[in-house]
């Protein structure tokens, strides 16, 4: 007999640093798929709840459970990306059962969430996590208390453990075939109102939302009256009543209702919950220490060059060195070459898998070891409460360029590759200060673009070179302040204000799981798109370089990259690279920044040199000035980044047009730039004669000045709010 | 009547009031800064902003410009 079973949907919802991603890592193991909700930088993750083994329970069952592990929230206001999408997925997509994880240790600010879920119409369990840490606090936390007082089952867990996490699960399947639990109660006028509110049809038609929309609408939640399409009569009577309600509480109907919420919360907490008052827990202590006022930014300091320093310096660097040149230079592309001449492939066939495909692809894959590593360190700092300090320590720096404290990690990261840089934004809460630093991050000069730098500065420098690369540093940190500070003026990047409002959470030991859960989907992500897109481009530029107009194999200076090099290079011409062959180099860096120089010294026909050989360094001295190789390296910089840092943008902005926004800035910047560089510096510095380019450079100065300078419309909105 | 800005550290406080509106508000009510709520301020960061403070059993960080709406006694 075929049994149809039902499909059940259960949502998972607490607030950040309860314990959830744990839980949800917990009940669906590896069966998770993680993605981006459309059109936002926010994680979506979704899983199948997989089979208990050590309790021996959830059998087979298990397949038709599907657990969605919603953002971490506080509450479900409009005014929070993370808020609107947990909210919109409740009222649109109707989950059968919210599982609500609740930190025991943190009772009072996790019910008033609670009591927010209850509203939904939609079953409810309780996880009540953390319940260590309230007995190692010395208080007494009744778990039937809470249940009967809330009206819905609470189950004890442990995440970090793994203990009760399935018995919560298998809870909340049962629990999805009942009724949802009472909301709670506000006070008499209030509930009047509500009604009242209720009453008008838009919302009556709403069933089992009823009250939930009542009481958005009592708050004037703006995107609920829109989402309703309540009527202008309707939206008059709705203002009525709530006017006359603020009149009697002499308060804003936000406030009323938060207030009111509270007040209950902690009533019921205060009657499930015998608190002892002590003194300093541990993480107090630490926290003494660690965020204090002298000793904070040294601490911050010697933790960020331990992290630099095992995984890009030392450790990392080794093994990824022996994967570049051991592992993909003599063991993959040496194998095979030598299968492919045994096989007695033709040499197009032999350049394009050995020289093209293994070695695009060698060259990223390469850096996975040392991302690995990276990925290690900063999921334990993220889960063992440490980057939350970060922020609290280095916001007063980054918020002026309007990014956020914890922004400094993935800059610092980039420093070595962009690729983890730009991933490690991820750990940035504000979905604008994300956006912007994934934008900034790729100007600080990479691993990559040490050769160019290293060639340039060897063959225009070469009496004094040791101030060529800091330089580079320097102006990629001016870029980023600069870009900052322009950015956050414009209208991609104002709008809701958001404000910096951040829990410092409990510090904890990570759970393993999650750890290494963490790591293998980075990794995972990572490798999958040197798999894909990487390879293709790798084939994509091979063939490019190889092979002339009329599809047969040349040299690369006949080659149909070189013909669009030549067609491209008069746009380089004002910016001081007019040379084809420079124009090609720059074009070949979106495969991997390390072209440049290799075919550079393709182009000008002294291969098999590296980028040291004098005769090299002479013949690339002869098509620069100081000046415009100066430019020429700027470019290089700053301009579009790899192909690998590309896909990372696309991944972690979730969207085509934000990447093709962040594209398109750096390259317009690198060439804004690479122009001032190159016109001013040939004017300053050679002293060639003004010309139309110069004032042209200099209107462009005028233009940027304008752009830092301008008053930012949005800070005097917040400042009347104020006022 | 003073704004928690003004709370040297170490000292505790009672929400009276919350000005502004809008997100930020929104924002510190939901953290559980309400009407009644004693706050305790812990520490400022190292640069001077923002501050650390204690609200219903946890630690929150706020930024000073924003601890100004928050009027205490």
């Amino acid at each position: 007999m075929v049994v149809l079973m039902k499909t059940i949907k259960i949502a998972l919802i607490g607030n950040p640093n309860s314990g959830k991603t744990t839980l949800f890592n917990d009940l669906t193991g590896s069966n998770q798929y993680v993605g981006n909700w459309p059109g936002v930088t926010v994680e979506k993750k979704e899983g199948k709840l997989r089979t208990a083994d050590k309790t021996g329970h959830g059998g087979k069952a298990s397949a038709e459970v599907i657990i969605v592990d919603l953002p971490g929230i506080y509450s479900l206001s409009p005014y929070s990306l993370e808020e609107v999408i947990t909210r919109d997925f409740l009222v649109t997509q109707r989950p059968d059962v919210i599982l609500n994880i609740v930190d025991a240790s943190n009772l009072e600010r996790n019910l008033y969430l609670t009591s927010q879920l209850m509203e939904v119409g939609i079953p409810i369990v309780v996880a009540l996590n953390m319940m260590d840490v309230v007995r190692k606090n010395g208080d007494i936390l009744d778990p039937d208390k809470l249940s009967a007082l809330l009206g819905c089952p609470v189950v004890e867990t442990s995440a970090v453990k793994g203990d009760g996490s399935f018995e919560a699960a298998r809870c909340a399947v049962n629990q999805a075939a009942f009724t949802p639990p009472a909301p709670m109660e506000f006070e008499k006028t209030v509930e009047a109102a509500l009604k009242e509110i209720a009453s008008i049809p838009e919302v009556r038609k709403a069933g089992e939302l009823k009250r939930f929309y009542a009481i958005k609408l009592f708050e004037r939640d703006k995107k609920m009256t829109d989402s309703l399409g309540i009527k202008p009569a309707s939206i008059e009577k709705i203002e009525h009543i709530t006017g006359v309600c603020e009149a009697e509480l002499e308060d804003d109907s936000e406030s009323i209702i938060t207030n009111q919420r509270y007040e209950r919360v902690t009533k019921i907490a205060g009657q499930s919950l015998q608190k002892k008052r002590g003194g300093l827990t541990v993480s107090d202590k630490i926290d003494q220490v660690v965020t204090n006022r002298w000793l904070a930014i040294p601490i911050f300091a010697a933790i960020m060059f331990v992290v630099y320093y095992i995984s890009v310096s030392s450790l990392g660097t080794i093994i990824t060195d022996w994967a570049n040149e051991t592992l993909f230079g003599t063991w993959i592309s040496g194998g095979a070459s030598s299968l492919l001449e045994a096989a007695g492939a033709a040499e197009w066939l032999q350049s394009l898998i050995v020289g093209g495909l293994i070695g695009g692809v060698g060259a990223v894959l390469g850096f996975l070891p040392q991302m690995l590593i990276l990925f290690f360190f900063l999921s334990f700092l993220e889960d063992c409460g440490y980057m939350a300090r970060v922020a609290f320590i280095m916001d007063r720096i980054f918020r002026k360029f309007g990014l956020s404290g914890k922004s400094f990690i993935p800059m610092l990261i980039a420093s070595g590759c962009g690729v983890p840089g730009i991933m490690a934004s991820r750990t940035i809460e504000n979905e604008k200060d994300r956006r912007m630093t994934i934008m900034v991050t790729t100007f600080i000069p990479c691993g990559a673009k040490l050769p160019i730098i290293a060639m340039i500065a060897g063959a225009l420098f070469p009496d004094h070179s040791w101030w060529v690369a800091p330089s580079m540093y320097f102006f990629g940190v001016l870029m980023v302040i600069f870009s900052g500070l322009i950015l956050k003026k414009t209208r991609l990047f104002t709008g809701d204000l958001a404000p910096f409002v951040m829990e410092l959470p409990r510090y904890h030991m990570p759970a393993p799981r999650n750890l290494f859960l963490h790591i293998w989907e980075r990794g995972r992500a990572f490798v999958v798109k040197a798999g894909t897109v990487i390879f293709v481009a790798s084939g994509m530029i091979w063939f490019l370089s190889n092979f002339g107009w009329n599809l047969k194999l040349t040299t690369q200076d006949q080659s149909m990259l070189a013909g669009i090099g030549r067609f491209i290079a008069p746009v380089f011409a004002p910016v001081g690279f007019g040379d084809w062959r420079a124009a090609v180099a720059s074009v070949t860096g979106i495969a991997a920044k390390e072209n440049v120089v290799s075919t550079l010294s393709v182009l000008l026909g002294i291969a098999d040199t590296g980028g040291e050989d004098p005769a090299f360094l002479a013949t690339v001295a002869g098509m620069f000035t100081a000046v415009s190789a100066y430019s020429f390296m700027v470019f290089n910089m700053l301009c579009a980044p790899c192909a690998a840092a590309i896909g990372a943008t696309y991944r972690e902005m979730g969207s085509l047009k934000w990447t093709l926004i962040a594209v398109g800035y750096q390259t317009m910047l690198a060439y804004t730039m690479a122009f001032l560089i190159y016109q001013l510096g040939s004017v300053l510095f050679l002293g060639q004669g003004v010309t139309i380019a110069t004032i042209a450079a200099i209107a462009v100065v005028m233009v940027l000045l304008w752009l830092l300078l301008r008053p930012d419309r949005h800070a005097k909105v917040k400042n009347t709010a104020k006022a | 009547m003073k704004s928690l800005r003004e709370i040297h550290c170490g000292n505790t406080a009672t929400v009276i009031r919350l000005n502004g509106e809008g997100a930020l508000k929104r924002r510190i009510m939901d953290m559980g800064i309400t009407k009644g709520t004693s706050i305790t301020v812990r520490k400022v960061a190292p640069l001077g902003d923002p501050l650390e403070i204690t609200v219903r059993g946890y630690e929150l960080t706020i930024r000073k410009a924003d601890a100004e709406n928050i009027i205490v006694e």
